[in-house]
């Protein structure tokens, strides 16, 4: 039944070019896929390890002002897409060990405070970096000889990085290095007690993380053709932090929820009215206020407490039986 | 000059800080709504001035006003989330985008002006140099507000038990010190430092959307210096980001903003609890 369904799921997803009706919902599609694999990358961080970043933007940032500079210095989309992973890598390395300095609201401040560095140096470094007009570059790679120009070839190109982050974020979940991540969340005392390298499990969950990050600036970087300051604001990592949080932080699918969630608010929001940051604002207040673990854990808290209301009392009062999950 | 305008600077960063440092010392969360405290104190006075009330007066106002708000903040929502510091956190960066969208619709985007006000337009000679006078007149403001501040904490009641709740808030409560109330207080009080000195800055920086987060991340460099909970702490830690600040602008302009938060980042990997802050309890 849940291998139906996730199938199901599959092709609904792959086929979404051909049912969705035009290009524009396509590309809704292509951004929900990788504002979702941003998300995916920092519920690493916020839900696994309990570490809240308030500067992933800047990693994002990092990773498309890269390959922006590289794509225009002439360089192969190739090299340039390496290089630029391999700089946000050593950028999440240096950030981890600046940030990893604080736990809880110290590791807040100071990743808030880094990604604000990030943005400074995108703003008024203008000879490296064209300041407020940012960087455009023409053209996306075609891969294995596969043009991705077309919102549909795109599409599926970002379904393709997006369900490769889904799976090895599920497994990592599931791994050992999982179990002991969540470990340095709830306890970390006891882990270092039974003789965990608390601070390196972070570490990696937070290059980990950068990883993702830089792999959803890339796909930023050739879904929007360009980048500028915008992209690497603090409102940008709010939104993302929004994304995992309205989702349901350290669940898998709850940052992939969070990411559709906003994005297509976004997307019909500016229809009607004229600026986000007011209703933005206001969902994340609404959300930390009436509803702290997310839509998913809270939408089946809600199910679970319908579906124990709706069997009949016998049912639920039976001996020995507890309430149907 | 350059020294002049660092001073200035650092003087406006304290009467932020001051507040900032003082919420987080004893609520334990930066109170990132604190950049739009300091930018709404520069548009309420901005239209008060605009209806012919003075710059004093309108200064008063606007704090008081930026305190009342700050106190509703606190009573009717940080209240409701009490013990969860990370969503406090993230309902006070949320209430900023929030204020910050109503100031972008009400004021429009373009930046305004407050004017100088009269009398302390002008130069000033000291010595063979000459200042601005309103420059002058900022710094002995911070000057006298860091008096107070420290009189009110060190000499008086409140203050005691203030820097009891900032200590161990715990053992305060069990004393028989309402620390719900001092938040409240402490909160007020911050709004209205933040909102003051939004006013008292209009009339170097002006007042234009994208101010607030502009000076949030001074504020937190600032506390991150300094310690968090410790007047002592920001002012020292307002002038040193006040002459990184002028001093980096002159020698890289591109840079500026970078050589901001060096200092912080050394002090984060040699004394995380900043320069006049206490090592956390436990």
């Amino acid at each position: 039944m849940r291998r139906l369904a996730l199938v199901a799921a599959l092709l609904a997803l792959a086929a979404l070019p051909l049912w969705a009706g035009g290009s524009f919902y396509v590309n809704i599609g292509s951004q929900i896929l990788l504002y979702a694999v941003f998300a995916l990358g920092i519920n690493v961080l916020v839900g696994y390890a309990g570490l809240v970043s308030l500067g992933h933007a800047g990693l994002l940032g990092i990773a498309a002002y890269a390959a922006a500079r590289l794509l225009n210095g002439g360089y192969g989309h190739l090299a340039a897409v390496a290089v630029a992973l391999v700089l946000t890598l050593a950028a999440a390395a240096l950030f981890a060990a600046l940030a990893l300095r604080g736990s809880g609201i110290g590791f807040v401040m100071i990743t808030l405070a880094i990604g604000q560095i990030v943005w400074g140096v995108a703003y008024r470094w203008i000879s490296i970096t064209n300041g407020d007009n940012g960087i455009s570059v023409s053209g996306r790679p075609s891969p294995l000889g596969l043009s991705l120009a077309s919102p549909a070839h795109f599409y599926w190109a970002t379904l393709a990085v997006f369900l490769v982050a889904l799976g090895s974020i599920a497994i990592l979940g599931a791994s050992p290095f999982g179990a002991s991540l969540r470990g340095t969340r709830d306890q970390p005392r006891r882990m270092a007690a039974l003789g965990y390298h608390v601070w390196m499990i972070r570490f990696l969950a937070f290059l980990l993380s950068g990883f993702w990050s830089g792999v959803a600036g890339l796909l930023f970087l050739y879904y929007n053709q360009f980048v500028s300051p915008q992209g690497v604001a603090l409102t940008a990592s709010a939104e993302a932090l929004l994304m995992v949080i309205a989702g349901g932080s350290g669940t898998l699918l709850g940052p992939v929820v969070g990411a559709a969630l906003v994005v297509v608010m976004k997307n019909v929001a500016s229809g009607y009215i004229e600026r986000w940051n007011f209703l933005l604002g206001a969902i994340f207040v609404a959300i930390v206020v009436f509803m702290p673990e997310g839509l998913v854990p809270g939408a089946a808290r809600l199910w679970r407490r319908a579906t124990v209301a709706w069997t009949p009392r016998a049912a639920v009062a039976a001996p020995g039986g507890r309430p149907a999950p | 000059m350059l020294a002049v305008n660092s001073v200035t600077l650092g003087g406006l960063l304290f009467l932020l800080s001051a507040g900032f440092s003082l919420i987080f010392g004893l609520m334990r969360i930066p109170n990132l709504t604190h950049g739009s405290f300091f930018m709404l104190g520069g548009y309420f006075a901005a239209s008060l001035i605009g209806w012919g009330v003075g710059f004093w007066p309108a200064a008063l106002i606007s704090g008081l006003l930026v305190a009342a708000l700050g106190g509703a903040v606190e009573r009717l929502v940080l209240r409701r989330l009490a013990g969860a510091e990370l969503a406090q956190v993230l309902v006070t960066l949320g209430l900023s985008f929030m204020i910050a969208d109503v100031c972008l619709t009400v004021w429009t985007g373009d930046p305004v002006r407050i004017d100088t006000p009269r009398g302390l337009a002008g130069v000033t000679a000291l010595g063979s140099f000459r200042f601005p006078t309103y420059r002058l007149a900022i710094s002995l403001v911070a000057v006298g507000f860091a008096v107070a501040l420290w009189l009110l904490m060190d000499r008086t009641r409140l203050g005691a038990m203030i820097r009891a709740g900032v200590d161990d808030p715990d053992m305060a409560r069990v004393a028989g010190i309402r620390v719900s109330r001092l938040f409240t207080i402490v909160f007020c009080l911050g709004a209205w430092l933040a909102g003051f000195a939004g006013v008292i800055g209009g009339p170097i920086l002006s007042v234009y959307p994208g101010l607030d987060q502009e000076m949030l991340p001074l504020a937190l460099v600032v506390v991150i210096l300094g310690g968090s909970g410790s007047l002592l702490g920001s002012l020292v830690g307002s002038f040193v980001v006040g002459f990184l600040y002028n001093f980096g602008q002159a020698m890289f302009p591109e840079l500026a903003y970078v050589v901001l938060f060096l200092p912080m980042l050394l002090v984060l990997v040699v004394r995380p609890q900043g320069l006049f802050g206490r090592p956390a309890a436990g």
